[in-house]
């Protein structure tokens, strides 16, 4: 809502519904961030547990082939969303092959 | 009804659960807080035929800051005491709907409560209770993060023996809360409902089945699950998953599962770890003395030993380390 206005008291639907669903995506929660993870797609298994104990759904499964250096194949690789990661690590703590790592954010 | 319900699948690793997300990102829960994830997965076994009704609670107050909402699919919030009753109106309206050919009556909608430890152990109780004796088709599911966190961590029946809140304070005289934990989930129980569970985020495979089997049974469904709060507990955020795990592998957490009265715990620990484990890693317990250990060491073998004895084996196993 930056720079927008608010409606107004006449313009808001009766008690207060909000009519679109899920319109928190407009409200990005990844300038909370001071820690970065970043997966390393070589040696990330693709077990998914990131993607499971993310609680903000930062965590995307990408439906791209994935050739690795050593020419393994994979079907899917796991990114995160950096527009919604707060930065909270339990990904880097549960990943079980240490494949995420936790940077400082510097800017 | 149960047409759809029966071909619900049950859920082995990772790769079964559903892609859609029906809590979109950008709600503001802290950084690492458990009940997103646990939020997160409910949805996603409930699927969007679902009503979410909440108490007042972290979840709510972070999920809705107006003119936002992460909630993809319809959702109501009234006040703090009555997600119950508010859930079982729902319920009692889809159902003379159906009868009167309004909405498809084979369409089965899902009606879920969802509520803190707050506004189910204390303030929501006798709407709880309520739901419970009426055998509304709801499910209820209560993420206990074991203080009254939304406000700034006031105890509550939920809080354990010993931990520090701001209410209950460490001092001279006091050594945080007096009392023990009020055993919710047990006194659901006592209402004889077809099912009722404790679950844990860390055991996500049988907490999503708990999910669903709480969503197939005819009448009310209640499921307890802890939820480590960074905030509260005073510790790293990324450390949240590890300390849910360490609360059932040190017993203080004991999954369990009722179902039409078969009483079973669906995550057997062979080998129980000492509480200190799980205390060390919370600031709210870096008050606690060696004795003091001991004595909720002694209260959790008790619990041990009670719940074994229930089911007539050795579940959760000697304490070693």
């Amino acid at each position: 809502m930056q720079g927008k206005q608010l409606p107004k008291w006449n313009e808001i639907p009766p008690g207060g519904a909000i009519l679109e669903p899920g319109n928190s995506v407009k409200r990005p929660t990844g300038d909370w961030r001071t820690f970065r993870p970043i997966i390393d797609k070589e040696k990330c298994v693709r077990c998914l547990l990131c993607w499971v104990y993310c609680p903000d759904a930062a965590i995307k499964i990408i439906d791209e082939p994935y050739r690795t250096a050593s020419g393994k194949e994979w079907k899917f690789s796991v990114e995160v969303d950096y527009t919604f990661c707060k930065g909270c690590g339990i990904c880097v703590e549960e990943c079980p092959v240490k494949a995420i790592e936790f940077v400082e954010e510097v800017k | 009804m149960s047409q759809s319900a029966t071909s619900r699948p049950v859920y082995r690793s990772p790769f079964d659960l559903p892609r859609e997300e029906y809590l979109a990102p950008g709600h503001s829960l802290c950084a690492g807080c458990v009940a997103g994830m646990i939020v997160r997965h409910l949805l996603k076994v409930a699927g969007p035929n679902t009503i979410v009704v909440t108490a007042t609670g972290c979840v709510e107050v972070s999920t809705t800051l107006y003119p936002y909402t992460s909630w993809r699919i319809p959702w109501i919030h009234v006040a703090f005491e009555n997600a119950a009753s508010v859930a079982s109106g729902i319920e009692a309206a889809i159902k003379v709907l159906q009868r009167k050919g309004v909405i498809d009556p084979n369409k089965r909608i899902n009606v879920i409560a969802l509520a803190g430890d707050g506004g189910t152990y204390d303030i929501g109780f006798q709407a709880l209770s309520g739901l419970l004796e009426r055998g509304h088709k709801v499910l209820y599911v209560l993420y206990d993060n074991e203080a009254y966190m939304n406000t700034g961590i006031q105890r509550s029946g939920g809080t354990p023996l010993f931990a520090w809140t701001t209410t209950t304070p460490v001092g001279k005289v006091w050594k945080g809360k007096w009392q023990q934990k009020k055993p919710i989930a047990e006194i659901v129980a006592a209402h004889r409902i077809p099912y009722v569970a404790t679950a844990n985020p860390a055991y996500f495979i049988d907490m999503v089945n708990k999910f669903r089997k709480g969503l197939e049974v005819d009448g009310p469904a209640f499921i307890h699950v802890i939820q480590p709060c960074p905030t509260g507990w005073r510790f790293d955020p990324r450390y949240s998953i590890k300390v849910a795990k360490l609360a059932t592998e040190t017993a203080m957490w004991i999954n369990w599962e009722i179902e039409n009265g078969e009483f079973r715990v669906t995550v057997p620990v062979p080998k129980r770890k000492h509480v200190k484990h799980y205390l060390r890693m919370q600031g709210r317990f870096r008050h606690l003395t060696d004795k003091e250990i001991e004595e909720i060491q002694r209260f959790i073998d008790r619990e041990v030993e009670y719940i074994n004895k229930r089911l007539g084996k050795e579940v959760i196993g000697p304490l070693v380390e």
